[in-house]
């Protein structure tokens, strides 16, 4: 495994394999990381992201997230074709205003596992960085995966991150569709 | 609902649509009474600009009556506004600087890809200009959705006319924020390429700022007729050569300011304009800049250089030594539409603006494809199209 000299995230490493730093937890080695700066205090951010039933309003293929106990959830993801795709999922890691990991339980059809940091940015707001990881690509696996995804993780990752920025900011998901009608086709 | 869309290069036409309708809280709609066509929507027309879609509705100079709000909408029903071309938030931390076309959120979220590809990180939506821009539907329409109502429009106070206050919504402040960018100190000498819309609110905003003397350079003789109504000295370059000319009217110093209000369709037959019209039928290189360089070579040393210009993707042969030789000074961008509405509504309000003077043609919305085809065709005669869809009714 290359190592990193300089500051920057192993998802944005050159080198192929220093993904696996990422996460002790999880030996899938496609990782992504996105980071957004969000103009709200950090305990807003925190508070409405901890929220797990508050995702899919802003994120695109969430369909429910139901909360089972203080820790584990249920998700149900658009697959292709339609229908969903489900897993209960487990936070292995929780700090207030700062930090959430989460993994996929046993048996999910598409094992994932990631997390979110929140960091303070003054004036500027907050900061909150998503790292996902996931199983490359492949099979039955990688054609859910791209549908959960749209294309591919890091840019799902990257604008789900931006339409929670506009609610977060603005109140509302910036679309172009002129009426009603229009949205419900475009979707989020 | 009758709107002007884009089909293809030097195709467009008049489609019928669905109407417009409440999306999102902070919408408003409204009934367009007045919009003009801009010269960058003859980019469009051109097809220098990618990412447009067969059928976008284009437009993106426009005013009318508030007709229907959403409950976060801080508009009412009957108000008359001009919309600014700029789709800005108001929340996020660049329009809390009054960076209004470098908002954060007014692009919808799947649309700021291709300008994060290209421009590092996306800027504001814009009406009627691309997808890169936000897919947005445009203006020149009998209704439009306007997000973030309760930030953009300004209410126009009974009494005043359209055609007073329309070019609020883009060329306007873009011609003031021009003369901002280039710092004008009093005494100074000005020297502004481009006598469109942009150029000429550009000299008027010049002379209010302290200039001392203004120069424009222009091919069209209409339009260097009106820059020398409002006081400027008049360089046709068809007939002089541009950089012995600005060095003798300035004693050899050169202006110290330029103003680059041509853009990436530059005109005219120089040897380097004519390898950026071959590079950019193939697809080489995207933006033509003749003026603009033409604008660094001119300027004084230490001086500024400010570009409303639209360019849209790379050049070459820009001669960066010169700039840096020289240490000028660059500024530039989309306009920040909403940091200037309250201040020039007063101006216009006040006499200190004429805007009037710029309407060459008034039409009904129907001829829009009539009026792109006349605006492109004939640029000395048409100095603006306005489109009236109360023309129609």
């Amino acid at each position: 495994m290359a190592e990193q000299h300089d500051d920057g995230s192993a998802a944005a490493s050159k080198h192929p394999h220093a993904a696996g730093d990422a996460f002790a937890h999880d030996t899938g080695d496609a990782i992504t990381a996105q980071a957004v700066t969000i103009n709200r205090p950090v305990g807003e951010v925190y508070a409405f992201f901890r929220d797990f039933t508050n995702l899919p309003t802003f994120m695109e293929n969430v369909v429910t997230v139901d909360l089972l106990d203080d820790t584990r959830s249920h998700w149900a993801v658009k697959a292709p074709g339609g229908g969903t795709v489900e897993w209960n999922a487990r936070l292995t890691a929780q700090e207030a205003n700062s930090l959430l990991e989460w993994t996929s339980e046993d048996g999910a059809d598409v094992p994932n596992s990631g997390r979110i940091t929140f960091r303070d940015a003054g004036a500027r707001g907050t900061v909150v960085t998503a790292t996902i990881v996931y199983d490359p690509p492949g099979g039955i696996v990688g054609k859910v995966i791209a549908k959960m995804f749209q294309r591919e993780p890091a840019i799902q990752a990257r604008r789900d991150l931006r339409r929670f920025k506009q609610l977060m900011e603005t109140g509302e998901i910036a679309t172009p569709a002129m009426n009603r009608r229009q949205f419900e086709e475009m979707g989020l | 609902m009758k709107a002007v869309a884009w089909h293809g290069k030097h195709d467009v036409r008049v489609d019928t649509v669905d109407d417009p309708g409440i999306v999102n809280p902070r919408d408003a709609i409204i009934k367009v009474t007045s919009t003009a066509i801009c010269g960058s929507d003859l980019h469009l027309y051109d097809g220098y600009i990618p990412t447009m879609q067969a059928g976008d509705i284009l437009g993106h100079e426009f005013m009318g009556e508030v007709v229907e709000v959403g409950p976060q909408s801080t508009l009412t029903k009957g108000q008359r506004v001009v919309v600014p071309f700029t789709i800005s938030c108001g929340s996020c931390y660049h329009c809390g600087k009054q960076q209004f076309s470098a908002c954060d959120n007014g692009l919808p979220a799947d649309n700021q890809d291709i300008a994060r590809e290209l421009y590092g990180q996306p800027m504001s939506g814009l009406f009627g200009y691309s997808h890169m821009t936000g897919g947005y539907a445009g203006g020149q329409a009998e209704y439009v959705r306007v997000p973030f109502s309760d930030v953009g429009p300004i209410v126009v106070p009974d009494g005043v006319e359209d055609e007073q206050v329309l070019f609020l919504s883009d060329i306007l402040p873009t011609g003031w924020m021009a003369a901002e960018n280039a710092d004008i100190e009093p005494g100074d000498t000005v020297a502004v390429w481009g006598c469109g819309p942009v150029g000429l609110f550009a000299i008027q905003s010049a002379f209010l700022m302290g200039a001392e003397r203004v120069i424009a350079i222009d091919h069209f003789p209409n339009r260097l007729a009106l820059a020398k109504r409002f006081g400027a000295q008049i360089v046709n370059y068809e007939e002089t050569a541009v950089y012995d000319a600005l060095m003798e009217m300035t004693g050899g110093i050169g202006p110290d300011a330029v103003i680059d209000a041509v853009g990436l369709e530059a005109h005219g037959f120089f040897v380097d304009n004519v390898i950026d019209q071959i590079k950019a039928s193939t697809f080489l290189g995207t933006d033509r800049a003749h003026a603009n360089r033409q604008a660094i070579i001119a300027c004084r040393k230490g001086g500024r250089v400010s570009m409303p210009a639209v360019y849209g993707g790379f050049v070459d042969k820009w001669p960066l030594g010169a700039f840096m030789e020289k240490g000028l000074t660059l500024k530039t961008g989309q306009t920040h539409v909403q940091r200037y509405l309250p201040a020039l509504l007063t101006a216009i309000l006040e006499g200190k603006i004429d805007t009037t003077f710029l309407i060459s043609h008034r039409m009904p919305l129907s001829a829009g494809p009539e009026g792109y085809r006349l605006f492109h065709d004939q640029q000395d005669e048409v100095t603006k199209i306005v489109l009236k869809p109360g023309m129609d009714r």
